[in-house]
């Protein structure tokens, strides 16, 4: 059997004399999507960040496994390698997709340009591709010139996710993905990425304060406040036994429809 | 049909709830459980409301976190242990070896009620296409109309969605299956239907742990009843019921 994909050990990071998340310690392993929930303040972006290698953890450290060099350290690999996995084995949706897109270019670009970073040079084929992702995220292939700007939150969202998952990465970092979107734009993300995470058999970790989210899409949940993990299992036992009193009154606050 | 291996062995399980938000009130469940299934077997859990048969239930199925003691399902000619386990384990577990089938469905936006039923068959690797047609021969045998089938099911009846999530629940043949009143909202006719599959499941060799008020439903498919007793009795003082 194979190792985890992820390995965080004792990840902690502080800005000036505050805690922002404190000795996490998980495993991911491959196919799995590991949902981190939590009130706004609770730490849940910046772990995220701290794993994906964008901000250096003040102790602690992340692994990852490579297709081709072995189990390296996120935060000890040279800037220049660490972008080369961000663009090649990974893939990040923020959750304002202007983060992740450039507004500048057009959709099109978006996309090939992540692909060009993984060695295609064809133009035709770029195109193709493109236009391939464009309909699987269910954007008129007519789109294909416009800039994001043009674009709605939605399509902008999914422009984003296609720019991300084009590359065939095995790791997906997302952080509140359907965050600030109407809910039937929500429903139709969702659907989206169910289907492309179980299809492309992907490996995620996914940030998210809504718990339906989480339950549609994650296997596993770490449950955090104040920076700590306070309790984590599987999804469904997390959210219909749950154990601590944060993840009790968590649970509790759903609103029913 | 009754094999003398059991598929499924439990003792030892004990389980409470603690909630914090009521100062930490003690609320024990199951104390003590033990039981064992083999394949061929329908067991149906018997007791008065509140005894906490959905939560053994639940608790099998590693919905719900058991304190202690052990579940033990039988996959790959080896016990695998479910009290304490990984996630990715219990996980495994479900996607080959046990499957549950709820009263409710949790219904997915957007999904169509013939891919929510497709959706685990898929999932173990079978053809698209060949998932959806034995969705469809499912849904048509527990009497859905054809021209729902391409709907959400979240606008669905009651029992139009007890009769999807059974379906969903019953298209891989998991060797062991959980069934928590299945036919609660189902009238005469489609509970004939689902009797009739779970029948055919057992027969073919099914180890099976359920919850079935209505007793003509559970005369026809367990081959013995368990007796889930009240939390403030003492465990254990019971005469066995024999089916």
């Amino acid at each position: 059997m194979r190792g985890p994909l992820l390995s965080a050990c004792g990840v902690t990071k502080r800005f000036g004399g505050r805690i922002a998340c404190r000795d996490v310690s998980f495993d991911l392993w491959p196919g799995e999507v590991l949902g981190i929930v939590g009130e706004s303040g609770s730490g849940k972006t910046t772990l995220l960040n701290c794993l994906a290698g964008r901000l250096a953890p003040d102790g602690g450290s992340v692994t990852y496994e490579t297709l081709s060099a072995g189990i390296v350290d996120v935060h000890h690999l040279s800037e220049a390698r660490r972008r080369l996995l961000a663009r090649t084995e990974w893939g990040f949706v923020n959750q304002d997709a202007r983060d992740g897109l450039r507004m500048g270019v057009s959709a099109g670009a978006n996309i090939g340009e992540r692909l060009m970073a993984v060695g295609a040079r064809h133009y035709g084929e770029i195109r193709r591709e493109a236009i391939d992702w464009m309909t699987r995220v269910e954007i008129d292939a007519d789109r294909l010139d416009d800039r994001p700007t043009t674009y709605s939150g939605g399509m902008r969202q999914r422009l984003q996710i296609a720019r991300n998952l084009v590359s065939k990465p095995r790791l997906v970092f997302m952080d509140e993905p359907t965050g600030g979107l109407d809910v039937s734009v929500q429903a139709r993300i969702l659907d989206l990425l169910r289907g492309l995470v179980e299809g492309l058999h992907l490996s995620a970790v996914l940030v998210t304060h809504d718990l339906g989210v989480a339950r549609l899409l994650t296997h596993r949940l770490m449950v955090m406040q104040g920076g700590m993990v306070v309790e984590q299992g599987l999804t469904d036992q997390v959210l219909d036994d749950p154990q601590h009193a944060y993840t009790q009154m968590l649970v509790a606050s759903i609103l029913p429809v | 049909m009754t094999s003398s291996r059991p598929a499924l062995r439990v003792c030892g399980l004990t389980k409470s709830f603690i909630v914090h938000a009521q100062g930490d009130l003690a609320l024990p469940v199951l104390r003590d459980v033990a039981l064992s299934v083999s394949p061929g077997e329908c067991l149906a859990l018997v007791g008065p409301s509140g005894a906490g048969k959905s939560t053994l239930l639940r608790s099998l199925y590693g919905n719900y976190r058991a304190d202690g003691g052990s579940i033990r399902v039988r996959q790959d000619e080896a016990w695998t242990e479910l009290v304490g386990a990984e996630p990715r384990t219990v996980l495994d577990v479900r996607h080959r070896t046990m499957g549950f089938v709820s009263q409710f469905l949790r219904v997915i936006p957007r999904v169509s009620a013939v891919d929510v039923v497709a959706e685990p068959l898929r999932r173990r690797g079978s053809e698209p296409a060949e998932a959806r047609r034995r969705a469809e021969f499912l849904l048509a045998m527990l009497g859905i109309p054809a021209r729902l089938w391409s709907l959400p099911p979240a606008t669905f009846s009651g029992g139009e969605q007890q009769r999807v999530n059974i379906a969903r629940s019953l298209i891989v043949d998991y060797p062991i299956l959980l069934l928590d009143e299945p036919t609660a909202s189902l009238d005469a006719a489609n509970r004939d239907g689902v009797v009739e599959l779970i029948r055919q499941r057992r027969d073919a060799g099914a180890a099976i742990v359920g919850i079935f008020h209505d007793t003509g439903v559970r005369d026809a498919v367990a081959t013995r009843v368990h007796e889930v007793l009240p939390p403030a009795q003492p465990a254990g003082v019971s005469p066995g019921v024999a089916a």
